[in-house]
């Protein structure tokens, strides 16, 4: 029965495109190991253990990526400054430097890292189903955001939504001055639904948005005058800044239409991995506080007296009880983190600093006690 | 002993060896196998979906949108519901589909003749067209002539003038809209009540003449009404039944009439374009399919070229072609979500925005399918009822 056969030969492949690009693993359908959602349920009555379990700690993310030996990180790639890749194929920037730190801190190793760009309508379903391990996608953090895509990390970048106007088109220079104005904005975002709210709290009519779901065609759109102006991060439009034609002729408006708090992301329902990538983040600021740097970290470790520097670099002095962080993260990991990545102030200065291109100012993104919003709570 | 033989041979095959019974019994399992991978389906997206804590529902089609529609043939603003907004982008779908389908049937009739066309450079020319839209994709086709060719027109403030409140810029295409005022009604019944008399007119008349009698011109008295009929009744509604609204500039646009944006302009002739060389080979082969001693019938006839063409050749043509039109119709509204690509706010591109900024992506993309294959089946519905209509009744 010809018919027959082929209806079967149709439904298997059917099955295996689920499974394929799928949720649970259902017993013995596809290669364990072969997806990289396959143990990111912490579901304790699932039953099952894909993966080979010789890692530290049994299930859970954490042994997932140690296992695997290499962290997957959703990033933007097209946002030079944040995650960008450059001429020798590499992805470089901000958020590409804390994907690194992460692998430092996880796997001893910041290179060991596989970046996903993903645009801004493909993140929250790329968490969603656990498909990236985090991610650093210069993403804000908003309460809708935390309970339905994952939990954010710490901030690592303050910014501000801000609007960029092309001065050879037109003399505007405030967002009251736009009443009527076009403008593009990438879906999917939350500049795009600050758009609107910004135009009626400042009383003057949107002409039409211009909408598109990706990065690189909303700036190419702006830049080819379908738009009188464009609106994102401040940040994001000071790099894009950087790749048009004529920089010079255009500026961003001093107008701040919202607060744009920018961090990490990772799944829902994972605590113990949550915990990592929260502390990596505030290992980089506390390095930053503590004057450790990349080329100082091992000296520190091996000759401070400071105990508060050497529970934070996992030193033990002689005949004390080790410290123990409970991350389920080597003792030394942060020793990993700055020696391999750097401490914010390096990471920042690296990417978006007086060097770069971009030359923003460090502003709400400095110490605590430097007058800004950096603050990590204490190693102990 | 003529029916014992039968009778026992009833009775002796065993079951596994009966026709009737495997050709059931393998439907129940086809059935049986298709029912499991389905609930197997469903319930491993369930269990995923409560493991994310990923709630199933539609609730969030109450909620207040907050983003922005750049084009809608209904008011939105971003105060409307996440409803209205997939309202929007449906309409927007069907608007662009429609009008899609019209003018790709023109241009396919058109390339499709052409490439017959016994002018030499004429077929060469439909040939090329053809063979170059057909075998590049239309996504490349629509990123080209929205950045390559629409996006480079002249900016709003160098806009080309083509008369009195017609204006081109890379914003769009800016004409005049029609103001209708209070006794236009009355205008618009002039028109439609001369065209209904020329009809009526026509057909009386060719009775007439058919049976031998004279006709009184009524053809010419008629046209003659139409004419007259449309300015008496401009002066019944009061004189201005219809207005136009120009376009004026503004600081940064142009602002009232009626506006093409770019996007959809890119999206109408991508579509438009790229289908009509689908189309354009459905009618060429439709027509070929035609017997030749048609041909030569109607040329032995005296019919001209264009009869031959209008009267016997294509109402034959007809019965091949409606069936892969129907499917060129289909293609073309769902090619019609590569919107996305050049930020036309269709079904799709809403659903997307929708299911991003509510987290639920898979009731969203639920109601994004079931829609599209609405659209479909009821395309498909319309044209069997018409593809019936032009087949060959055999009696």
């Amino acid at each position: 029965m010809p018919r027959f056969g082929l209806s079967i030969i149709g439904l298997v492949i059917l099955a295996l495109a689920v499974t394929a690009c799928g949720d649970t693993p259902p017993p013995s359908s596809t290669a364990p190991g072969s997806s990289a959602d396959a143990t990111d349920a912490p579901d304790p009555t699932s039953g099952e253990s894909a993966a080979p379990t010789d890692a530290p700690s049994g299930e859970g993310r954490l042994a997932t990526v140690q296992d695997r030996g290499q962290l997957i990180c959703g990033v933007n790639g097209s946002l030079p400054g944040f995650s960008f890749i450059d001429e020798n194929g590499d992805t470089v920037g901000f958020d590409a430097d804390f994907c690194r730190a992460v692998a430092a801190a996880v796997l001893g190793d910041s290179e060991a890292v596989e970046f996903r760009a993903l645009s801004a309508d493909q993140r929250g379903p790329a968490l969603q189903t656990g498909e990236v391990d985090v991610l650093i996608r210069n993403t804000t953090w908003t309460v809708s955001r935390d309970t339905s895509w994952g939990i954010f990390a710490p901030t690592t970048f303050y910014d501000g939504q801000a609007i960029m106007v092309n001065t050879t088109q037109t003399d505007a220079t405030s967002l009251a001055e736009l009443d009527g104005a076009t403008v593009c904005v990438q879906s999917g975002t939350t500049t795009e639904l600050n758009l609107a709210d910004a135009f009626r709290l400042a009383n003057i009519e949107l002409g039409e948005p211009a909408v598109f779901p990706e990065i690189d065609p909303t700036y190419q759109a702006y830049e080819e005058n379908r738009c009188d102006a464009v609106t994102s991060d401040r940040s994001q439009l000071v790099a894009r800044r950087t790749g048009f034609e004529n920089p010079d002729d255009h500026i961003i408006l001093d107008d701040v239409l919202s607060k744009e708090p920018l961090g990490p992301v990772v799944p829902i329902g994972d605590d113990q991995w949550f915990n990592v990538v929260k502390w990596v983040v505030f290992a980089t600021i506390e390095a930053e506080e503590q004057g450790i740097d990349s080329t100082n970290v091992e000296e520190t470790a091996s000759s401070s007296e400071n105990p508060i520097v050497q529970r934070f670099l996992g030193v033990t002095p002689e005949g004390s009880d080790p410290f123990e962080s409970g991350l389920g993260l080597d003792a030394d990991w942060v020793v990993d983190v700055i020696g391999q990545v750097g401490n914010y102030a390096e990471i920042y200065d690296r990417n978006l600093g007086p060097g770069t291109p971009f030359d923003l100012e460090r502003g709400l993104n400095s110490l605590w006690s430097d007058g800004g919003l950096l603050y990590a709570p204490p190693y102990r | 002993m003529t029916s014992t033989p039968r009778a026992r041979s009833q009775t002796t095959v065993p079951l596994w060896r009966d026709v009737r019974f495997l050709e059931i019994a393998a439907q129940v399992v086809v059935v049986v196998v298709i029912g499991l991978v389905v609930w197997f389906m469903v319930s491993n997206m369930i269990s995923a979906m409560n493991q994310r804590n990923l709630g199933f529902g539609f609730s969030f089609l109450g909620r207040q949108a907050g983003f922005e529609i750049s084009e809608s043939p209904i008011a939105y603003s971003s105060r409307d519901t996440y409803g209205t907004a997939f309202l929007v982008g449906l309409l927007n779908t069907l608007f662009v589909s429609f009008l899609g389908i019209i003018l790709a049937t023109l241009l396919g009739l058109i390339v499709g003749v052409a490439r017959l066309s016994p002018n030499w450079l004429v077929a060469r020319i439909a040939a090329g067209y053809v063979e170059i839209i057909r075998n590049t994709p239309l996504l490349v086709q629509l990123v080209l002539i929205y950045f390559a060719v629409l996006l480079q027109l002249p900016s709003v403030s160098d806009s080309i003038t083509i008369g009195e409140g017609f204006f081109l810029n890379q914003r769009g295409v800016y004409v005049p809209g029609p103001q209708v005022s209070g006794g236009f009604g009355i205008f618009i019944a002039s028109i439609v009540i001369g065209i209904i008399g020329l009809i009526v007119a026509n057909v009386v008349a060719g009775r007439r003449e058919d049976a031998g009698k004279p006709s009184y011109r009524m053809r010419t008295i008629a046209t003659a009404a139409l004419f007259v009929l449309p300015v008496l009744g401009w002066f019944a509604a009061g004189g201005q039944p219809l207005t136009f609204d120009l376009p004026v500039k503004e600081r940064f646009n142009f602002a009232g009439g009626l506006r093409l944006s770019p996007e959809f302009s890119a999206l109408l002739f991508g579509l438009v374009l790229y289908t009509a060389a689908f189309i354009g080979e459905v009618v060429r082969g439709g027509i070929q399919a035609v017997r030749r001693g048609q041909l030569e019938a109607a040329r032995a006839l005296g019919f001209t070229e264009g009869q031959t063409l209008r009267l016997v050749i294509f109402p034959q043509a007809l019965r091949i072609i409606v069936p892969p039109l129907t499917s060129q119709y289909l293609n073309l509204a769902k090619n019609s979500s590569l919107a996305i690509a050049v930020g036309y706010p269709d079904l799709f591109k809403v659903g997307q925005t929708m299911a991003n900024q509510t987290g639920q992506p898979v009731p969203v993309l639920i109601m994004i399918m079931g829609t599209y294959l609405a659209i479909s089946l009821f395309t498909s519905l319309l044209m069997n009822i018409y593809n019936r209509r032009v087949q060959v009744l055999e009696r």
